[in-house]
């Protein structure tokens, strides 16, 4: 075949291929980042460590059977899903508000105290017994964005939402510094060289497409989250609910007034974005080693994604994620040592022409 | 300040300064309460909290403290403190500084070599003990050679000449390399390619990815594959080695190239798993089932070490302080703690022996000698439990496995 620009052609589509693979990742947490910012007005730097949070359920639920440690994990994971859910059900039983509070913390402690046991005690004992073969990549791919979510709708209630009325500014520090915490914790338990995430047996393999060799689970990457994009598109743009998402945060009193629970619709609107990240979490964990930096590694460009396409813009995240990742796969070919750095040349271009972003209002 | 005590050695500064001025009020004695006098006092002054705790951290710790308990009631007392550099060369300095300041002998394990490189300026200044176990750099032996250091376990050197001339005389003699693009990255490259040529070898061509902005190696793989070249040289570490490693086989490139990591660890292995790490060429000078001797080892530290083996740096903190308290028992307690030269010295004029690395020479430049081991990564069906991950492929004698002492220019050999 020939060459183009002294590189030969089946080179360039194969990076170009991948580009597409990594701006799938890079638009699935963009989205996630966006539909936070749009609607909560919050900078969500905690997003990495919940990308991270997503891939350690993964591997959690794999090795309940087998490592104490990952039962462990688990059943605290878990625990601001049950402290939901109990919530909701003295919620639905009319439990007067201050003794819903102090029966969800006291029972928040027992859970918490139980699994620090000696020999793990009853919860992660039970998660051994129930499921000594582990729960395999599909039921994480369910279970992770739903307890990972939990944990993020908590996080809402407790701190985020205290800082609404306050600048940007302040909503970034506190995800940020949660953020931090969140991957302290994990280094000290899980140690920082990372753990094993096979490809599930479904998804291994590799086509062979005669300028190069895809893996199958990289196109199902891409897939899965072109799906993603696109249903979380539709939801916010096609929707009555989405509707009134768009219109709380134009003018939240108005929406209020007409009967819809605004601060509910925000609280599950951020559990959504950070069962986004995990989502992301969960299909990255075959691919990179699952460890405590890995959020840390990829947020930072995320941001810049998100920067470029316009703060709160969805469709601008995922255009800008897709279009990045291409534009960095190309300048692997031609500069390797720029591909770090071009995305921010870009970010800064963009600022200074278009401040609200390629896809933004200004 | 991040420096955390073990024992009783966290004195006030205000008492120890007290007791100092007490002390040399009665007799011109050092700054040091007299209670104190029969003690060697060893810092492991490792990382506690990023990318290489791992493979020396609390490890490194515990296999101090298990040479400490071996080495108990030779008529002085032995205490062992721990701290976090957090691989930053200041934060490890200030530590350093006060660590001696306040006593310590002996500073342990030292892994990144920008901090043992700080360390090692400090030791000397001071005139106490470095024992480097976990950095990697050569110059620590070269031109930074320094009377007060010894490099215990490993260095830049050998891992290149372990693993680069081995694989070339096994038929990989075409060599892509993908390389951190950092100093550390290019001066294993370097090194690496020296010895491939010396062998007969061709390096095809090289990608050098952003360091530590890389996740995705994917691009950089397929220019590899694209090159043609029958080995797969990873100039970089850890997590990095790790990922690429994984998305290496993802992309098929095992199917005609050999992978060369050049340097990577049994925990690298670990976090990998036995299918993607399977017939990696790496060299290590330590591996807990390697022989009797390295086996009763590992498996006295064991319990204590979250009963994992211990891995090559923490074995290497074993090794040097197990001879560091030999020489300090051979000469006296008074005599070790008023010069950290002489100790060293010691060390170099007695033969090393322990149950990690065997017998061995400290020499002039304090460089260790033992011999180096390339490892096979064993298959899934190989393997036979936990920890069973290696298979032995060549051993180098430590005469031949490490820079000849000529070519460091160490100042310390010329003068």
């Amino acid at each position: 075949m020939d060459d183009i620009f002294g590189i030969p052609a089946p080179l360039l589509f194969g990076q170009l291929l991948l580009g597409l693979i990594n701006g799938a990742f890079y638009a699935m947490l963009s989205l996630g980042l966006a539909v936070i910012f749009g609607l909560l007005n919050i900078i969500n730097f905690t997003h990495g460590a919940q990308f991270m949070m997503g891939a350690f359920a993964a591997w959690m639920l794999l090795s309940l059977g087998n490592v104490p440690a990952a039962r462990t994990g688990f059943a605290l994971m878990l625990l601001p899903l049950a402290v939901l859910l109990l919530d909701w059900l003295l919620a639905a039983l009319r439990v007067a508000h201050r003794l819903r509070i102090g029966l969800a913390t006291l029972f928040a402690v027992l859970w918490a105290g139980s699994v620090f046991m000696e020999g793990g005690g009853p919860i992660s004992g039970a998660l051994g017994t129930l499921f000594p073969q582990g729960l395999s990549y599909w039921w994480a791919l369910l279970i992770g964005p739903v307890v990972v979510g939990a944990t993020g709708i908590l996080l809402e209630r407790l701190m985020i939402s205290r800082l609404y009325k306050l600048d940007h500014l302040y909503g970034l520090l506190l995800t940020f510094g949660i953020g931090l915490i969140i991957e302290g914790v994990f280094r000290n338990e899980f140690g920082s060289s990372g753990l094993p995430y096979r490809i599930p047996p479904e998804l291994s393999g590799a086509w062979d497409l005669g300028f190069m060799f895809m893996p199958v689970y990289r196109g199902w990457v891409v897939i899965a989250a072109l799906a993603l994009c696109l249903g979380t598109w539709l939801l916010i743009e096609k929707t009555r609910l989405g509707a009134y998402l768009r219109a709380a945060t134009e003018n939240a009193a108005l929406v209020q007034a007409f009967g819809v629970n605004v601060p509910r619709m925000v609280t599950l609107t951020y559990g959504f974005g950070v069962a986004l990240a995990a989502i992301a979490g969960v299909l990255a964990a075959p691919i990179y080693s699952v460890n405590p930096q890995m959020g840390t590694n990829l947020i930072i460009v995320v941001f810049a994604v998100v920067v470029i396409g316009g703060m709160g813009s969805i469709l601008g995240a995922i255009l800008t994620g897709f279009a990045l990742g291409v534009v960095e796969g190309l300048t692997k070919v031609f500069w390797p040592e720029a591909s770090a750095t071009v995305i921010f040349v870009i970010m800064a271009i963009v600022l200074l022409t278009r401040p609200a972003g390629l896809f933004g209002r200004a | 300040m991040s420096a955390r005590g073990e024992g009783p050695v966290s004195l006030p500064r205000r008492g120890l300064l007290a007791a100092g001025a007490a002390a040399a009020a009665l007799g011109g004695l050092p700054a040091r309460p007299r209670a104190q006098a029969n003690t060697i006092r060893i810092g492991v002054l490792t990382d506690m909290s990023g990318p290489y705790r791992d493979a020396t951290g609390p490890g490194s710790v515990v296999c101090t403290q298990q040479a400490a308990a071996e080495f108990a009631d030779r008529g002085f007392t032995i205490e062992v403190l721990q701290a976090d550099h957090q691989n930053k060369p200041d934060v490890g300095a200030n530590i350093a500084r006060q660590w001696y300041d306040q006593g310590v002998d002996a500073i342990v394990d030292v892994p990144t070599s920008s901090v043992a490189l700080a360390i090692n300026q400090i030791a000397r200044e001071k005139n106490k003990v470095h024992l480097n176990s976990g950095a990697a750099t050569s110059d620590l032996t070269g031109s930074q050679c320094s009377p007060n250091t010894v490099h215990w376990t490993y260095d830049t050197y050998m891992l290149a000449k372990g693993t680069g001339a081995a694989v070339v005389r096994q038929g990989g003699d075409t060599w892509f390399f993908l390389t951190a693009d950092y100093a550390f990255g290019h001066a294993l490259q370097r090194d690496v390619s020296r010895f491939v040529e010396q062998a007969g070898g061709r390096v095809l061509g090289a990608a050098r990815y952003p360091f530590p902005a890389t996740t995705d190696y994917s691009a950089f793989l397929l220019q590899a594959q694209a090159s043609r070249a029958k080995v797969l040289g990873l100039a970089n570490a850890s997590t990095d080695t790790v990922n690429s490693i994984k998305q290496a086989r993802e992309f098929g490139l095992h199917r005609n190239m050999r992978f060369a990591a050049l340097l990577m660890g049994v925990i690298d292995v670990h976090a990998l798993g036995l299918d993607s790490a399977q017939g990696l060429l790496l060299t290590e000078s330590f591996y807990w089932d390697l022989n009797d001797r390295t086996r009763a080892f590992a498996g006295r530290v064991r319990p204590r070490n979250q009963n994992r083996p211990p891995v090559m740096v923490p074995a290497g903190c074993y090794g040097a302080t197990l001879h560091y308290l030999k020489a300090v028992a051979d000469m006296g307690v008074q005599a070790a703690k008023a010069s950290g030269v002489e100790v060293v010295n010691r060390m170099k004029a007695m033969p090393a022996d322990d149950d990690a690395f065997g017998p061995g020479t400290i020499r002039a430049d304090g460089r260790k000698l033992h011999p180096a081991y390339l490892f096979e990564v064993k298959t899934p069906q190989e393997s036979r439990g936990d920890w069973d991950y290696y298979k032995v492929v060549a051993t180098t004698p430590g005469e031949e496995a490490f820079r000849p002492l000529a070519e460091g220019n160490c100042p310390l050999v010329r003068s």
